[in-house]
């Protein structure tokens, strides 16, 4: 079959099968007048029952933190799965990391880039790590303090050499971090269960104001549990494809 | 349903709510169109980049914080940093 | 402004659709994956939407003000940080089939054997 013909047939197909979605989507109630009963629903309680002002992060680890669960397992499995399939290959060897720019045939990173670099590191870990343990207050999480604190260690890289990252986030502490936090995660929900509660209930003193960072029990510390979690898969995801960028080479002439 | 009257400090009339997202409507679908019509690799990573943040801009608009911040970190900065180190690595193969 | 945030969902995914189906490039492909996704999260956001209400963060405005659905928020939140990994993932299944054959061109790797 040419490229031609397969873009006619899938014209034909293509068009054909998103005006039946669109048709599914125009039954659909019209934009801006939800009617469902389980948004008001958790919106009338939420505040109350967890202290949280933040309604999505009481909703992501106490509501619905079954389901959070299981994403963060997809996480931790698509991290795993990176640094599985990316091992080196029959027929490959690993340059010595010493000279892993001698013959590189790229500019100097320039002293504009480093300096802004070394510059926003700080500030963005602190901000990823801001983000990561005010979940019940503002709009903030564990998914995203984790993500933004991950950026941070690029930031590294790209202040200084490969080296510098390895050396900041050695391969088996980045492991360990991101057992824990995802182990963390589930071991608050066990430690429910052998309270004699259901999974992943939230069974820590819920605090006296309503969003304040000590307060709506096992919340605040699950967020901090994903944060570390999604932080770890993130740069090893980086650094395993820094590595095969940069490191693996080749044995074939 | 009728717009519902709210008022707080940060509340916009709604006339001009609904121009700013059909506006972000419109500029989102024109920017996917865009990323999946450029073929050069590494001009794509950098639309795809700019798209990122045009949907987080709309998810503001949709009185969503959480998902803006998440689609910025992810969609902005660590998607493309991902796929412009595997480009890398391909491309230095193809060398 | 009814029905139009669902006309734009289906049109993201209909062109996503196409980049997919006539990719010559396994990164281009996988792009217009993240494209497809990403009709996903505006349509989820689109549902939900309450006209003139705010976001659901009662921490500075007085509690049960009118606000939007959170529940579909928390979904579209941990969706957007996952697919983000699987993605990674996706990628490095292509840097080892440029290893193996050589080539990315999803056509060409459509008939290789073994």
């Amino acid at each position: 079959m040419t490229p031609g013909q397969r873009r006619w047939i899938f014209l034909a197909a293509g068009t054909g099968l998103v005006l039946f979605y669109l048709s599914g989507l125009l039954g659909l109630p019209a934009f801006g007048s939800y009617p469902g009963p389980y948004g008001p629903a958790i919106l009338r309680v939420a505040v109350a029952q967890t202290n949280a002002t933040g309604v999505v992060s009481a909703i992501n680890f106490d509501y619905r933190g079954f389901d959070t669960v299981g994403e963060e397992f997809i996480l931790f499995a698509a991290a795993t799965g990176v640094a599985v399939v990316l091992r080196r290959l029959r027929g490959e060897r690993e340059r010595p990391a010493v000279d892993e720019a001698a013959d590189r045939h790229v500019p100097p990173t320039s002293s504009a880039v480093r300096m802004v670099a070394l510059l926003f590191t700080g500030p963005v870990v602190l901000v990823g790590w801001w983000l990561a343990s005010h979940a019940q207050a503002s709009p903030s999480g564990g998914f995203q303090g984790g993500v933004v604190l991950a950026t941070a260690f690029v930031l590294i890289y790209l202040s200084g050499e490969f080296l510098v990252f390895k050396r900041f986030s050695p391969a088996d502490l980045t492991d360990v971090v991101e057992a824990v936090g995802a182990g963390g995660f589930a071991a608050l929900g066990v430690a429910a269960v052998l309270m004699g509660l259901p999974y992943l209930t939230n069974f820590l003193p819920l605090g006296q104001v309503p969003g304040a960072v000590s307060s709506s029990g096992t919340i605040a510390l699950i967020s901090f549990f994903v944060g570390l979690e999604v932080a770890a898969a993130f740069i090893l995801i980086v650094g395993e494809l820094l590595e095969q960028t940069l490191l693996i080479r080749q044995g074939r002439p | 349903m009728n717009v519902l009257a709210v008022h707080t400090p940060y509340s916009v009339p709604a006339g001009m709510m609904e121009a700013l997202q059909v506006t972000l409507l419109v500029l989102v679908a024109a920017g996917a169109t865009a990323v999946v019509l450029i073929r050069a690799r590494v001009r794509q990573v950098l639309m795809l980049s700019i798209y990122g943040v045009l949907l987080a801009v709309l998810f503001l608009a949709f009185q969503a914080p959480d998902v803006t911040l998440s689609e910025l970190a992810v969609g902005a900065v660590a998607l493309p940093i991902v796929l412009l180190l595997a480009l890398a690595k391909v491309r230095k193969r193809e060398e | 402004m009814g029905a139009f945030p669902f006309v734009v969902v289906a049109w993201i995914l209909g062109v996503g659709l196409y980049g997919v189906v006539t990719s010559r490039h396994l990164v281009h492909q996988i792009i217009c994956l993240i494209v497809v996704q990403s009709s996903t999260y505006v349509l989820l956001l689109g549902v939900g939407y309450v006209m003139g209400a705010v976001a659901p963060y009662y921490f500075d405005v007085p509690d049960h003000t009118p606000a939007v659905d959170p529940v579909v928020q928390a979904l579209a939140l941990t969706d957007v940080v996952v697919e983000a990994a699987v993605t990674a993932l996706l990628l490095a299944f292509a840097i080892q089939a440029h290893k193996r054959f050589g080539t990315l061109d999803p056509q060409e790797l459509a008939s290789l054997k073994g």
